[in-house]
């Protein structure tokens, strides 16, 4: 299993073989505030790269979701449907959004170690 | 143009708040806990609210003002009991609303709580409509601390002793360190609680003292959500210059007299409203399931049409469920009518709903 990766627009991701397991950041949690509702892509969707992939939305805003890699949806995390705070409380962990089948692995390295990513959130402020 | 800031800024950035800028004002939308938590302590225990940004208008003068007055607001004034508050709206002559408002009825003449965002123009229009009769004076000075919730009470007592026998839409002066404070058992919240008047110099030092009895202080963010569970209009959304108090289900705030009576700015228009009807209505929506239906989101009949728009829109951290307030055309306003909301090009059903979607507590007598 590989480290975690991290987007510029805030999302996480975790390799498994050719399976990626995708969620948001503690820092994206943190801007967002308190969540109350989750949209998750259906199972069996395709998705590109940067692509809409979900919503989330706090009690202020409504914010999309996108997949940071290109592959099809093959499981999408029921648990934080029913109950969104679980996003707030672990993030990076047992609140994942979905997973999904990757199908080019190479986009894997422009993503952000983790090092990378907290200075690009300290720096762009957002 | 830069924000302006209230006497309690630092008291905000003390606490952890992130602010947004609100009507030309540097407010905080949320402290470090968060809007859920912040709402929640409102409800059980009790929440303090800077609003100062909002205008408090002095207008001094006698029974002629009263008068004067109620040529212009659609309330009786003129038997309007010392220290009595009504709730009221500035219209224009098609009864579209101005501002919504609180007018109380203070020695020597009146005191009225205007929305931030309207305070400047309402302030002009009232000067323009009353003419040089009447000394009138916006304050620059005054802040307004709001404190709510059902602890509200007994934490003020404790500060301020004897407000605790204030009944609800009432006020009364205090003294407060040799000041004199004008505190009014009023709010936005749904809850209990009061608003304090008070010098900005002593804003923050009279805070901090709330702090220390238990209150917490609420940003913006918690304020429309407790609002908007209580069923409470916010002026530029659920009500604006486009929209009557009939439309916006307000009736209940026009004193029946004036009704029967009229002389106020906007009457005919309201007059034929209620003998002829409206074409859209403001109501309570319930979204099915978690959606959130925010403001702009349009409203679809069962046979698809389109029937109204979302004005405000939220999850009730209390209640649990998605919750909203719109406007409908009327045939399709009545309680659990069935309707379809479109967010993000996708159609939810929902239904119309009761409005408050959180039972009030507000105390109607005095207690201890």
């Amino acid at each position: 299993m590989s480290e975690l990766k991290f987007s510029k627009e805030h999302e996480w991701i975790k390799l498994d073989g050719d399976i990626a397991t995708i969620g948001i950041t503690q820092h994206a949690t943190e801007m967002l505030g308190d969540i109350v509702f989750v949209d998750l892509p259906e199972i069996g969707l395709s998705v590109a790269k940067d692509g809409n992939a979900g919503v989330v939305e706090s009690t202020k805003a409504a914010s999309d979701i996108y997949t940071p890699v290109s592959g099809e949806i093959i499981e999408n995390n029921q648990s934080i449907v029913d109950d969104p705070a679980k996003i707030n409380a672990d993030p990076e962990n047992e609140a994942w959004f979905f997973k999904l089948k990757i199908t080019n692995k190479s986009e894997m390295d422009l993503l952000m170690n983790k090092e990378e990513y907290e200075k690009f959130s300290k720096e762009s402020g957002n | 143009m830069e924000n302006k800031i209230t006497a309690l800024n630092s008291l905000h950035k003390k606490y952890g708040a992130k602010f947004v800028s609100f009507a030309s004002y540097e407010m905080p939308i949320q402290y470090s806990k968060g809007i859920i938590q912040e709402h929640k302590s409102t409800r059980e225990n009790a929440g303090i609210f800077d609003v100062s940004h909002m205008g408090q208008l002095s207008i001094k003068g006698d029974n002629l003002l009263a008068e004067d007055l109620e040529k212009i607001f659609p309330v009786e004034l003129k038997n309007c009991k010392l220290n009595q508050s009504k709730y009221s709206f500035l219209m224009n002559d098609e009864a579209g609303i101005h501002d919504d408002l609180i007018i109380t009825k203070v020695v020597g003449g009146f005191n009225i709580v205007l929305n931030a965002a309207c305070k400047y123009s309402d302030f002009k229009l009232l000067k323009k409509l009353l003419g040089d009769k009447y000394e009138m004076n916006l304050s620059e000075e005054l802040s307004l601390i709001a404190i709510q919730g059902p602890k509200a009470v007994k934490i003020l007592e404790k500060i301020i002793h004897g407000v605790s026998e204030l009944k609800f839409m009432n006020g009364s002066s205090f003294n407060y360190f040799n000041e004199s404070i004008y505190i009014t058992r009023s709010g936005y919240t749904g809850e209990d609680g009061f608003e304090i008047s008070i010098k900005d110099k002593d804003a923050e030092v009279f805070t901090e003292k709330l702090i220390n009895e238990g209150a917490n202080l609420i940003g913006l963010g918690a304020r429309d959500t407790l609002r908007l569970e209580a069923g409470l209009c916010l002026y530029g959304h659920d009500m604006n210059i486009n929209k009557s108090p009939i439309e916006a289900s307000l009736k209940w705030a026009i004193s029946k007299n004036r009704i029967i009576s009229g002389g106020f700015i906007g009457f005919e228009k309201i007059k034929s409203q209620i003998e002829n009807g409206v074409s859209k209505v403001r109501v309570g929506i319930k979204p099915e399931g978690r959606i959130i239906a925010r403001e702009n989101t349009m409203i679809f009949s069962e046979e698809n049409k389109n029937i109204g728009e979302i004005t405000s829109g939220t999850f009730g951290p209390s209640i649990q469920v998605p919750i909203a307030m719109g406007y409908v055309e009327s045939s399709f306003s009545k309680i659990d009518t069935k309707i379809f909301l479109e967010v993000r090009g996708k159609k939810y059903p929902a239904s119309i709903s009761n409005l408050p979607f959180y039972k009030k507590s507000y105390v109607k007598g005095a207690n201890k």
